[in-house]
C-alpha cells in the first residue's frame, strides 16, 4: 500500500507540490489526471527519489518502508517502478545486459538468487512476446534510436520484466497510436492483481478504456483537488479541467 | 600471500585504502646500476647484457643523439622537471637472467604475477597435451621484472609453429641478424627524446617473429612489472610479421604503489610485410598517484608500427587507465598499397592524472585507409587530451580516414581536449573526423537507479556503453579484463 500525507516538495528552490494525501490499496489502479504543470511529474520523481526534488513536508510510504528515506535503487528493489514521461537513451549499453542488470540489482537487494543470462534471457524473450514486441527491441541499445512508440513499449516490457508491487506510470499513453495503446495497457493489465497497484498518470480518457481504475484523482496546483471513481475520467474529458479548477479557485 | 616483510605488509594496506589493487611490492634481492646516466653506465648495462658490438655502438650513438635534444613539451601535460641523473637504468632481480626453464625462476616472481593474476605457469602443458589441445584460449606470456625478462612460457609450441617469441635480449644472443635487421627501422635510434633515451639504455622488452604465411597459435602477451625503487624502465619491443602472418599481441603492465614518481620510457616496433597483420593491445594499468597527485609513473612512450607490403594491416587497441602523466601516440605508417592501420582507444584519466594521447597515420601508399576510434573518459580533477595526426603524402590516391573522437566527462574539475592535425597533400583522400563531448547526465544515473542499480553500477553500465566499439576490439579473455578495470578506476569519480 501506498501512503502519502500532506506531502510538499519543490525543485531549486520552487515549491510544486503543495500538500498532497493519497492512498493506493495494494492491487488498486489509481489514475492521476490534470492540466500540464500540475505536477505530476514532480510526484513520480519524489516518489522515486530523484536528486534535486527536495522533499520540505509530509511523508511517504510504501508497505511499511519510509520511501523518502531511501535511495533512488532501494525503492526499486522495494517494488517501486517508474515508467518514464521522457525515456532516457543509453548509447552503447545493450537492453538485455542493462535489464538483466538492473534485475540482478534488484534480487541481490532483496536476497534473492541472481538469474544467469539464459535463464533472464527466455524470461526477456517470453516477456516480449507476450507484449507483441520484436525481439531485437533486447538487442538494440537502450532507447537509442527509439521511435516515441518504441519507447514507451519498452518501458512497459522493462515493468513486466521487473515485476514491480507499485508501478508509476507517467503519460505512458502519450503519443501512442491505438495499436500500441491496446498493448501497453494489456501489459499493466497482465500486472494486475492482489499484489500489484499503479499510479496512471494520463491526460486522455481513452488509456481509461483499457486500463480501468479504481478510483481517478485530479491534481491541480500541487494538490488532489477531486477524487472520484471512472466515471470522473469521463466528466473531464468531456468539460476539460476549467470547470474543476473554477471549483476550487 | 606471505606477508613476508613490513614493507609488504604496508605496502598492502595502503593499496586496499586507495583503490590501487597492483602497488604491493616484491622483496626480493636485486642488483643495481649505480645511479645516473653517462657513457660509462651505458657501457656498464651493455656489458651485463652481452651485447654484441653493434648494438653497444647504436646505443652510444643514441646517447650523443639525446644529448643533444630536449625532452618535448608541446604536450597538455604538467610535471616538475625529471632529473635523469637521479634515476637507476639498471636493476634485475639477482640470479642469472634469462633461466632455461620456470623451475629456474624465483619463486617469489612467480608469487608476484600470480597475484597480479598472470599465470607463467603451463598450466595446460603439465596437465598433459590432451588438456593443452582442448584448452581453448592459451596465451604465451613473457613476464619483464624491471629491467629484466623473467619468463616466457609456451616456448616450445610456438617454435613448433615456426614462431619466436623471447625476450628481446635473449633474441639478440640467438636470433642477432635479425635484431639487427630490424631494430630501429621504425623508430630509429634518434627519432625523439625518449625514444633516444631507450634506445640508449633499454635492458629487456619482448621479440616476436612470424615467419612467412604463418598464423600465431596463440595470443602472446607480455607483462611488465616496475619493481624497483628509483628505477626508470625502458623496454623495447619488437614484432615482426613476414609476408602472410599474423598475429594478435597484449601487453599488460603494474607498478608498486610509490611517493616518488617512476619514468617508464618504452618503444614499440610493429613491422608488417605484404598481406601481414599485427594486432596490438595494451591494458595499461601503471600506479596513478594517489588520489592527491602524490607518486605515479611517468609514462613517455614512442610505438609505431611499419605496413611495408601490399594490404598489410596494423591494428593498435589501447585501455590506459594508469600512470600520473601519458605520453603515448601509437601510430602507423601505411606505406604499403592497400594497407591499413586501425587505433582504438579508451583513455581513462581520475584524480590529477593526466593523458596527452592519440595516434598518427601516415598515408603514404595508395588506395591506403585508416580508422580512429577515440573515447576519452576524464573524472576527479583530470585532464584528457586526445592528439591525433593524419598526413596523406602525394602518391596516396584515394587514401581514406575516419576518425571518431569521444569525450566523457564525469563532474565539472576536469577536462577534455581533442587537438586533431589533419595534412593532405592529394586531392582525392578522403578524410573525415567526427568529434563529441558528452556527460554523464544526470537523467541517465537516474534511470539506471530507478531500475534497481547503484550508482557506482549504473557509471561503470555508461562509461562501458561509451567505449564498446573499443573493448570490442580486444581479445576476448581481455575484454572483461578491461571492463573490470575501468569499473576499479573509476570507483568513487561520482558523487
Ligand atoms: N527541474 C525543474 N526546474 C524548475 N521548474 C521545474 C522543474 N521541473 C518541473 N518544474 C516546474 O514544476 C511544475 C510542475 O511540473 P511537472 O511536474 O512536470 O508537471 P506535469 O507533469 O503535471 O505536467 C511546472 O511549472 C514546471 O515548470
Ligand atoms: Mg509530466
Amino acid at each position: 500500500m501506498l501512503e502519502i500525507k500532506g506531502l510538499t516538495a519543490g525543485v531549486e528552490g520552487k515549491q510544486i507540490l503543495n500538500g498532497i494525501d493519497l492512498v493506493v490499496p495494494s492491487g488498486e489502479v489509481h489514475a492521476i489526471m490534470g492540466p500540464n504543470g500540475s505536477g505530476k511529474s514532480t510526484l513520480s520523481y519524489v516518489l522515486s527519489g530523484r536528486d534535486g526534488y527536495e522533499v520540505t513536508g509530509g511523508s511517504a510510504s510504501f508497505d511499511g518502508h519510509d520511501l523518502l528515506e531511501m535511495p533512488p535503487e532501494a525503492r526499486a528493489a522495494a517494488g517501486l517502478f517508474l515508467a518514464f514521461q521522457y525515456p532516457v537513451e543509453l548509447p552503447g549499453v545493450n537492453n538485455a545486459n542493462f535489464l538483466r542488470a538492473a534485475l540482478n540489482a534488484q534480487r541481490r537487494a532483496r536476497g534473492e538468487e541472481e538469474l544467469d543470462s539464459v535463464a533472464f534471457l527466455k524470461l526477456a524473450r517470453a516477456a516480449t512476446k507476450k507484449l507483441s514486441m520484436a525481439n531485437d527491441l533486447l538487442r538494440r541499445n537502450v532507447n537509442v534510436g527509439f521511435s516515441g512508440g518504441e519507447k514507451k513499449r519498452n518501458e512497459v516490457l522493462q515493468m513486466a520484466i521487473l515485476r514491480p508491487k507499485l508501478a508509476i506510470l507517467d503519460e505512458t499513453d502519450s503519443g501512442l497510436d491505438i495499436d500500441a495503446l491496446r498493448i501497453v495497457s494489456e501489459g499493466v493489465n497482465a500486472q494486475r492483481g492482489p499484489d500489484f497497484s499503479a499510479l496512471v498518470i494520463t491526460h486522455y480518457q481513452r488509456l481509461l478504456d483499457y486500463i480501468v481504475p479504481d478510483k481517478v484523482h485530479v491534481l491541480a496546483r500541487g494538490r488532489i483537488v477531486r477524487t472520484g471513481g471512472p466515471e470522473l475520467a469521463r466528466e473531464l474529458e468531456e468539460t476539460g479541467y476549467a470547470s474543476v479548477l473554477a471549483e476550487v479557485a | 600471500m606471505s606477508p613476508s616483510s613490513t614493507q609488504e605488509r604496508e605496502a598492502l594496506q595502503s593499496v586496499t585504502q586507495s583503490g590501487y589493487k597492483w602497488g604491493f611490492e616484491t622483496d626480493i634481492e636485486m642488483e643495481f646500476a649505480p645511479q645516473g646516466l653517462s657513457e660509462e653506465i651505458i657501457r656498464l648495462i651493455s656489458a651485463k647484457k652481452g651485447d654484441p658490438d653493434w648494438l653497444l655502438a647504436w646505443r652510444l650513438e643514441a646517447f650523443a643523439a639525446w644529448r643533444k635534444m630536449e625532452e618535448p613539451h608541446w604536450g597538455l601535460l604538467h610535471y616538475p622537471p625529471i632529473d635523469y641523473q637521479a634515476l637507476r637504468y639498471y636493476a634485475a632481480p639477482k640470479r642469472k637472467p634469462g633461466p632455461k626453464s620456470l623451475d629456474e625462476v624465483d619463486p617469489k616472481l612467480l608469487e608476484t604475477y600470480a597475484k597480479l593474476g598472470i599465470p607463467l605457469k603451463e598450466q595446460a602443458v603439465l596437465a598433459g597435451v590432451a588438456a593443452e589441445t582442448e584448452a581453448p584460449a592459451q596465451i604465451a606470456v613473457d613476464a619483464v621484472f624491471d629491467s629484466v625478462s623473467v619468463a616466457t612460457t609456451f616456448r616450445q609450441r610456438l617454435a613448433d609453429a615456426g614462431v619466436i617469441f623471447c625476450s628481446i635480449s635473449e633474441a639478440i644472443r640467438e636470433h642477432p641478424d635479425l635484431v639487427r635487421r630490424y631494430l630501429g627501422s621504425v623508430v630509429p635510434a634518434g627519432d625523439n627524446y625518449f625514444a633516444a633515451l631507450n634506445a640508449a639504455v633499454f635492458t629487456d622488452g619482448s621479440f616476436v617473429f612470424v615467419p612467412r604465411g604463418v598464423r600465431c597459435p596463440m595470443e602472446l602477451s607480455t607483462y611488465f612489472r616496475i619493481n624497483a625503487r628509483n628505477t626508470g624502465q625502458f623496454e623495447r619491443t619488437l614484432i615482426v610479421a613476414e609476408p602472410g602472418a599474423q598475429v594478435s599481441y597484449l601487453e599488460g603492465c603494474t607498478a608498486p604503489q610509490r611517493d616518488e614518481n617512476q619514468l617508464h620510457a618504452a618503444v614499440v616496433e610493429l613491422i608488417a610485410e605484404e598481406d601481414a597483420s599485427i594486432k596490438y593491445s595494451t591494458v595499461q594499468n601503471w600506479y596513478p598517484g594517489d588520489a592527491e597527485g602524490k607518486g605515479g609513473v611517468y609514462n613517455f612512450v614512442t610505438k609505431r608500427g611499419d605496413c611495408r607490403g601490399a594490404r598489410a594491416k596494423i591494428s593498435w587497441t589501447q585501455v590506459e587507465t594508469g600512470s600520473a602523466i601519458t605520453w603515448k601516440y601509437p601510430s602507423c605508417l601505411l606505406r604499403g598499397e592497400g594497407s591499413v592501420g586501425e587505433f582504438y582507444s579508451v583513455a581513462v584519466t581520475t584524480n590529477h592524472q593526466q593523458a596527452d594521447t592519440g595516434t598518427k597515420m601516415i598515408h603514404i601508399g595508395a588506395n591506403t585507409t585508416s580508422t580512429i576510434v577515440s573515447k576519452g573518459i576524464s573524472a576527479g580533477f583530470s585532464n584528457n587530451t586526445y592528439r591525433g595526426q593524419v598526413k596523406v603524402m602525394p602518391r596516396a590516391h584515394n587514401a581514406h580516414n575516419h576518425t571518431q573522437c569521444d569525450s566523457l566527462l564525469i563532474g565539472d574539475k576536469c577536462g577534455a581536449h581533442t587537438v586533431p592535425y589533419i595534412e593532405s597533400r592529394n586531392a582525392t583522400a578522403r578524410l573525415e573526423h567526427e568529434a563529441t563531448t558528452s556527460k554523464i547526465a544526470d537523467d541517465q544515473l537516474f534511470y539506471c537507479r530507478q531500475r534497481g542499480l547503484t550508482e557506482e553500477d549504473a557509471v561503470n553500465l555508461i562509461v562501458n556503453g561509451f567505449c564498446k566499439e573499443v573493448l570490442k576490439e580486444l581479445p576476448m579473455e581481455f575484454a572483461v579484463e578491461a571492463q573490470k578495470l575501468l569499473a576499479v578506476s573509476l570507483e568513487g569519480s561520482v558523487g
